[in-house]
């Protein structure tokens, strides 16, 4: 019951979202229509971040407590966290054609992004491999655990070529450099995709509980 | 703590000792190298020019071929005749295992490295001789590195079904950072500019080795389990 509320919460909110983003954020002045695009592009990489941090919040705690649901939370949120990282990457390169002239570059975060996408795919891959589910459990913990402490080793490495890709917007000490009406449509969709993120993730964690049912 | 190490000693001693006397890996990983050599030969063509250019990469690239071969098979042979179990049974802080693992694992990739040093000299008329010892700083960091997050998830794959297919699957993006700087740390050596130019990329080196071999060590009991 709480699930499906939250779900249509989710709903309302990204249809509040889109009219946000086309509808009251203005023009951008240089870019056009185009640069709309970062309503969809800023949430995801966010919400794929939260959801990647749970992950190893998820590992860790698996590994301590060895209670099942601490490795429920870490593949729930690892399969929405490779879905959003995959709609950043995606979204990323529809909006580098027009600003950028190219699809793809080998810039910085592009690539960064690009190596974290990876490191959880194979996460993925990991479990869908192991048949035992407690063993499945401690060696998804384990990768988990590495993929999240290698995340920071990864953007620095990368970081030292030359970026083509704006600074950060949101996520940097200074004041966001946005309009107030910009900044406010982005609120929206950020608050839209997290309440998607959590519905998919109530759900998949029912999922998951309905085939430990089945399995035991 | 001397107990500890004594432990982590008698793993790497048991696996060059067997492999001393099998010479299971070594044998089949020098002919790799070997080949590896003929497929870049191919691919490059005869132009010294463009040898030297791609050299920092294609050596890397060697090693880490060489390491995938290497690294999944560290726990293999722990599977036959009940070892797993007797690794389980050991007394004390699992994570000596690892260590030991971890040192034989950073040895063989010590002797693939030289082989494809030598070959590389002698095919493609290259002298190291002058860069040497900044280039062996470079590789100590850069297989260290290489080899904890390999030695770890090794011992992970090793009980799995597709092993030879996820390993590298997990491996390759985990050791992106070490790679990239271990690249372009080899290209300023090999450029024969001082040590001190590529520091910023070796003090990276030296903390993804240090972050991964503590990953390493606070993990690898949860993995023995089996």
């Amino acid at each position: 019951m709480a699930a499906r509320a939250l779900g249509w919460l989710a709903v309302l909110a990204l249809i509040a979202g889109l009219g946000a983003a086309f509808g009251y954020a203005p023009r951008e002045a240089v870019q056009g229509n185009v640069q709309r695009i970062m309503y969809l592009h800023v949430p995801a990489v966010l919400t794929a971040y939260l959801a990647f941090a749970l992950v190893f919040l998820g590992s860790v705690g698996y590994l301590l407590t060895r209670r099942a649901g601490w490795d429920r939370l870490a593949l729930a949120t690892a399969e929405p966290g490779v879905l959003f990282t995959g709609i950043t990457i995606a979204s990323g390169s529809i909006w580098g054609k027009p600003t950028w002239g190219t699809w793809w570059t080998w810039d910085a975060r592009l690539t960064s992004t690009a190596v974290l996408f990876l490191v959880y795919v194979g996460y993925l891959l990991l479990r869908g491999m192991v048949d035992d589910q407690e063993r499945g459990a401690r060696y998804a913990a384990v990768v988990g655990i590495l993929g999240a402490v290698n995340i920071p080793i990864v953007h620095f490495s990368v970081l030292w070529w030359r970026t083509l890709h704006q600074p950060p917007t949101i996520l940097s000490p200074e004041r966001a450099p946005v309009s107030a009406s910009i900044g406010l449509a982005l609120l929206v969709n950020g608050v839209a995709f997290a309440l998607l993120f959590l519905y998919l993730l109530s759900k998949r964690l029912a999922l998951r509980r309905l085939e430990e049912e089945i399995r035991a | 703590m001397s107990a500890y190490v004594r432990r982590a000693w008698m793993v790497a001693w048991k696996d060059v000792l067997s492999e001393r006397r099998s010479k299971e890996s070594l044998n089949a990983l020098v002919f790799f190298s070997l080949l590896l050599l003929f497929v870049f030969q191919f691919a490059l063509g005869p132009e010294r020019a463009r040898v030297e250019a791609a050299l920092p990469g294609l050596l890397w690239l060697g090693f880490i071929l060489s390491g995938l071969l290497a690294f999944g098979r560290t726990f293999l042979v722990e599977r036959e005749n009940d070892c797993w179990e007797g690794l389980v049974l050991t007394p004390g802080d699992k994570s000596a295992i690892y260590l030991g693992k971890l040192a034989g694992n950073v040895l063989v990739m010590i002797v693939v490295e030289v082989v494809l040093l030598v070959l590389f000299a002698v095919f493609f008329g290259l002298d190291f001789t002058p860069v040497l010892p900044a280039l062996a700083a470079v590789l100590a960091l850069g297989t260290l590195g290489l080899a904890s997050v390999g030695t770890l998830f090794g011992a992970i794959t090793a009980q799995m079904r597709a092993r030879e297919l996820l390993f590298p699957v997990l491996l390759l993006p985990a050791v992106v950072p070490v790679l990239l700087a271990s690249v372009s740390a080899t290209q300023t050596v090999l450029a024969g500019e001082p040590l001190a130019d590529a520091a910023a990329w070796l003090k990276l080196l030296a903390a993804a080795d240090l972050v991964y071999l503590v990953v390493g060590v606070l993990t690898f009991e949860f993995v023995l389990e089996g």
